[in-house]
């Protein structure tokens, strides 16, 4: 009894913190999110179930038409933006940039957008897209005789993508530029001594070489792109109207501006099972059992 | 004669336009790196120049050095009619969040990490694997669920209830991080140890975690970054003025539709954004490693 008391000390001594903290930020959200799909709950706070009406709302609401199509936009042309072009500055600054030093000052600008505070990122896009002359876009336009135009008002689909694709493209970039430097040199060389086209070294060697970081990064940003709406918020705030307005932010403006905690739980509810079976199909994909050797003490 | 010196002047000729042509690949990426990246860097110079400059002219060129931008230093800033809060009040905050943060997610982070890399305890695959699919998780899905979990604690509106939350989510891969550094330690280290009569938790005081001191100091860095950065959790779960840090104080200033003063929010941007860029320009080697190497690794 003693000896099993003190094999389970340290174990519960070191890990305790850290299950306390996901239990209680993880694990009970996920329940409470469950259950709460199911009542009416307002800013009253009570607990009234009220059976599947949340979701005969949510089939029936006179806006998830223009929000659901708006979301498979916004992650879908997203998504592109951010495989293609971290796919394309991952090649631009390691193989055609054989010097390191520029090819990392290049990769560290990148990173700018990524490390500001996302508060100081959305005023510099709201700078650049500002309705008034001054803006970036409108001084260029002035430049060609064009009236300044309200852009976050006429494009805010396109202003939302293009802020979260500068954003993820360093995500992919990093990724590639990593798994680009680890292709044995001589590959390379074989190439050149062949007479191989810039082309074919890219189809060829690297893209097969970065196919499995191609398929995570795209399921990895796809998991986030659905789930994440802190830029749009900030930028637009799903405006005008319901224009620019993705799933994820139609349930947190549900819960925290009309305090229909009910409601906007439902929707919740349905993003995380989209999101856990894609991180199951992750998990299955990338075998990440071959990262957990067992333990060679005891 | 001649056949040579037509020779000696065709051949230089040949050689440079092959070579030319060879370069041509470069020459276009370089172009294309180059024409991507400028607008980020201008974007940038940009805050700089406006928090310094009365006027913009055109929106990018400035016009006569001033320091009134930075008035908001020393006398508080109207805003819609009422002031905001000093903003040192914002920064004390903001500092005492993320300091917070990073002490609770070093030592929990740490000490997980630990039990993960070497201890043998029931459930530990188990337990590796809900970590790193709590990694993949939209945690950001379960902010209904958490604001309940905060009032009912009565947390709301606390910097610590959101310091709990902001741990909570980042804890996962945290911990996954510093397992990695722990796995890279020898074994032998550890066995000498206590072959020498030190108790595990001896060895792993004394011996074990100096030894992974600059990972300890990457993660710390970045958690504190991450926790200066945060805009989302902050802005859901804190209300009143005393509790305001520089991300929401920033946010306010930006959304009132009456002062667009770019001078003045460049110069609060610039202040906010100061610990990010110092310790950007300082760290930024080992900051690129930890994103890659021990964020995912795949």
């Amino acid at each position: 009894m003693g000896s099993v008391l003190k094999r389970w000390k340290l174990p519960a001594v070191m890990l305790g913190p850290f299950i306390i903290l996901i239990s209680l930020f993880y694990f009970l959200p996920v329940v409470l999110i469950a259950i709460l799909a199911f009542t009416s709950m307002d800013s009253a706070m009570r607990w009234d179930f009220n059976g599947l009406a949340n979701f005969q709302k949510l089939v029936t609401d006179p806006n998830i038409g223009v929000v659901v199509k708006n979301t498979i936009i916004y992650v879908g042309f997203t998504l592109l933006f951010n495989v293609f072009f971290g796919l394309a500055l991952g090649i631009l600054t390691t193989y055609f940039i054989q010097k390191e030093s520029v090819g990392l000052f290049f990769r560290t600008i990148w990173m700018l957008p990524r490390i500001s505070p996302p508060v100081v990122y959305t005023l510099l896009l709201l700078w650049f897209f500002d309705p008034s002359e001054y803006g970036v876009l409108n001084s260029l336009r002035a430049l060609f005789n064009m009236p300044p135009d309200k852009w976050l008002t006429t494009h805010p689909m396109t202003a939302v993508i293009l802020a979260n694709g500068l954003i993820g493209a360093s995500f992919g970039m990093i990724i590639f530029s990593s798994a680009i430097k680890s292709i044995p040199k001589d590959l390379f060389y074989a190439a050149s001594v062949d007479g191989a086209s810039q082309w074919s070294v890219i189809k060829d060697i690297i893209i097969p070489a970065v196919r499995w970081p191609l398929m995570f990064v795209t399921l990895w940003q796809f998991l986030s792109l659905l789930t994440s709406y802190e830029y749009i918020l900030l930028l637009t705030n799903g405006g005008p109207l319901f224009e620019s307005e993705v799933l994820a932010l139609y349930s947190y403006h549900k819960a925290f501006q009309n305090f229909e905690f009910g409601y906007g739980s439902a929707i919740s509810l349905v993003l995380v099972l989209i999101a856990l079976i894609f991180s199951a199909l992750m998990w299955k994909w990338f075998g990440m059992k071959k990262m957990m050797g067992s333990s060679r003490i005891e | 004669m001649e056949v040579t010196s037509y020779r000696s002047e065709t051949a230089p000729v040949m050689t440079s336009v092959s070579k030319w042509k060879k370069r041509i690949p470069f020459i276009i990426a370089y172009g294309v790196l180059g024409l991507t990246t400028l607008p980020i860097i201008l974007m940038y110079l940009w805050l700089l120049l406006s928090s310094f400059s009365e006027q913009m002219k055109y929106g990018f060129i400035p016009v006569r050095f001033t320091l009134e931008n930075w008035k908001f230093l020393w006398t508080s800033v109207e805003h819609g009619g009422s002031e905001l809060p000093s903003i040192w009040t914002a920064t004390w905050n903001s500092f005492v969040f993320s300091g917070t943060l990073t002490i609770l997610e070093v030592i929990i982070g740490v000490m997980a990490g630990y039990a993960l890399s070497r201890l043998e305890f029931p459930g530990r695959q188990a337990l590796m694997k809900t970590t790193l699919l709590l990694h993949a998780f939209p945690s950001i899905a379960l902010l209904i669920a958490v604001y309940y979990i905060l009032n009912f604690m009565g947390l709301f509106d606390s910097l610590w209830g959101v310091v709990l939350v902001k741990t909570a989510l980042q804890i996962p891969m945290t911990a996954w991080i510093v397992k990695g550094f722990f796995d890279d330690v020898p074994w032998d280290v550890e066995w000498a140890g206590l072959i020498d009569g030190c108790s595990r938790l001896k060895v792993w005081f004394t011996i074990v975690l100096p030894l992974i001191k600059p990972g300890i100091a990457a993660v710390s860095i970045f958690s504190f970054l991450s926790g200066w950065s945060e805009f989302l959790l902050l802005y859901t779960f804190i209300l009143s003025d005393e509790n305001v840090t520089l991300a929401s104080y920033l946010q306010r200033l930006i959304s009132d539709p009456n002062l667009v003063n770019y001078g003045l929010l460049s110069a609060v941007s610039l202040f906010y954004m100061l610990p990010v860029l110092l310790f950007f320009i300082f760290t930024q080697k080992s900051l690129m490693q930890v994103s890659v190497g021990g964020g995912k690794r795949v």
